[in-house]
């Protein structure tokens, strides 16, 4: 498998066994890291839009890897004010390092970099459309800690509408074989666009707005944050708000190895007396950017095969 | 009234006769074509019988051929057109379109936020399936359907 120069743009790219690949790949990196596999290299951090956690786990990622980083943090004072446009910023860019990160608040702009850029492209998130190094390292806290993929039944609950998280790994876990429970408000609810490509696939899903019906099933949880602004009225956000929140209570009954994730940063929507529980590993998936990062940068600039 | 005595009651020198529109989209075509803008004679004509479709519609237009972006753009509203090229009052050549599997240039992207909408590049998208039409976004990845289908 050859991912040397690869673009990281959207999941739709991967192949199931490239998927399996990048994260055979991120175990390898983690169990024995190499402080010196990148040394030498250096990593444009593009960030077109404000992003502190991601930015910081990329950068992380390359700097425990013996590598450097340049860019920018936020677009104001840079050319961009200007108004150059993306891809000669990306051809600069281009020039300068040996791999390139970026966010971008427009859909598509990691598409067009990766047209204008010789060297890789990682996206760090494009707009509303997608984040693939999240997906992978969702993908990657869920084999990590249920040592399978394939048979789990999987659950989301909370903004599924919007969520950009929630239909990536979707999208990704649809080459598995996963039950999925779409659990959201009718508001919130999967757009038919996913539920059709799924179900294209296979894939067998469940869809629901009351999570205690179906929660006792599950073996994974997926959380999101319901966010204020998509409500109208006030009420109608408080009342799903509400129903939504995860608290020891909620638990009670549900499968002793039911795991819960969330992209992070929650709100209210998972209590913090569940972070002592077995169920939360919340924080393990923000730490799992790392490796799945660094798995990423290390298979696309060729320092690993 | 068979095609052949339709087209020479107008009887175009030269031009393009595009016909088995479904009716309700034949100003859709002309729209397409952007034939409003152009000095060239336009025809258009709407709920003609048709065996297949009931009624259709067929515009012509004088002294202009089609680009293949222009054709790929008349197979999205209308699959079962047919294209006749007209070159000294005789059909020269007669098409059916197609619509291709990728599309370059030849519509705008639906969703305002995408790359497409704030750089100027050219879109490409990828049809998903031809009936229903769905097509997705080669940059912003989103899934279009008829009725979001733009003239670029
Ligand atoms: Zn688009």
């Amino acid at each position: 498998m050859n991912f040397k120069n690869k673009d990281i743009i959207s999941i739709r790219d991967f192949s199931k066994d490239e998927i399996i690949h990048v994260l055979r790949t991120a175990e390898k990196i983690e169990n024995k890291p190499d402080i010196d596999l990148m040394k030498g290299k250096v990593m444009s951090s593009l960030f077109f839009e404000p992003s502190t956690r991601t930015r910081l786990s990329f950068e992380s990622a390359m700097r425990k890897l013996g590598g450097d980083v340049i860019g920018f943090s936020d677009p104001s004072g840079t050319s961009l004010k200007k108004g150059e446009t993306l891809w000669d910023t990306i051809k600069m860019a281009d020039k300068y390092s040996d791999i390139i990160v970026m966010r971008h608040p427009v859909e598509g702009a990691a598409r067009l970099a990766a047209e204008a850029s010789s060297v890789p492209i990682l996206n760090g998130g494009d707009g509303a459309n997608q984040h693939p190094t999240q997906t992978m390292l969702d993908l990657y806290t869920i084999i990590k800690s249920k040592k399978k993929i394939d048979n789990l039944n999987i659950g989301f609950l909370g903004d599924l509408k919007y969520g950009r998280t929630v239909h990536s790994l979707a999208i990704a876990l649809s080459h598995f074989n996963v039950n999925l429970y779409f659990i959201a408000p009718d508001a919130l609810k999967m757009p038919d666009s996913y539920l059709e490509e799924l179900s294209e696939k296979g894939i067998k899903y469940v869809e629901e707005s009351d999570l205690m019906k179906v929660i006792k099933e599950l073996d994974v949880l997926y959380v999101t944050r319901i966010q204020k602004e998509r409500f109208p009225d006030p009420v109608e956000y408080k009342k799903y708000a509400g129903v939504y929140q995860i608290n020891k209570a909620t638990l009670e009954g549900v499968k002793p190895d039911l795991k819960i994730m969330h992209p992070l940063p929650r709100v209210n929507e998972i209590h913090p007396e569940v972070d002592d529980t077995d169920h939360a590993i919340y924080f393990e998936q923000a730490g799992n950017g790392i490796p799945i990062r660094q798995a990423l940068i290390a298979l696309t600039t060729g320092m690993v095969k | 009234m068979n095609s052949k005595k339709m087209l020479q009651i107008s009887g175009i020198q030269e031009g393009t006769v595009v016909d088995h529109i479904p009716t309700k989209s034949t100003f859709k075509v002309a729209e397409f074509l952007n034939l409003k803008e152009g000095k060239n004679i336009v025809t258009v004509g709407m709920n003609f019988e048709s065996k297949k479709l009931g009624k259709k519609g067929v515009v012509k237009i004088g002294e202009r051929f089609l680009t293949k972006g222009e054709v790929d753009k008349i197979s999205l509203i209308a699959p079962d057109a047919r294209i006749s090229i007209i070159k000294d009052y005789e059909v020269k050549e007669k098409f059916s379109v197609e619509i291709p599997k990728i599309l370059n240039g030849s519509i705008s992207c639906a969703n305002n936020n995408c790359i497409t909408n704030n750089q100027s590049i050219t879109t490409k998208f990828y049809v998903l399936s031809k009936d229903p039409l769905k097509i997705r976004c080669h940059y912003c990845e989103r899934t279009l359907g008829k009725d979001d289908i733009e003239v670029a």
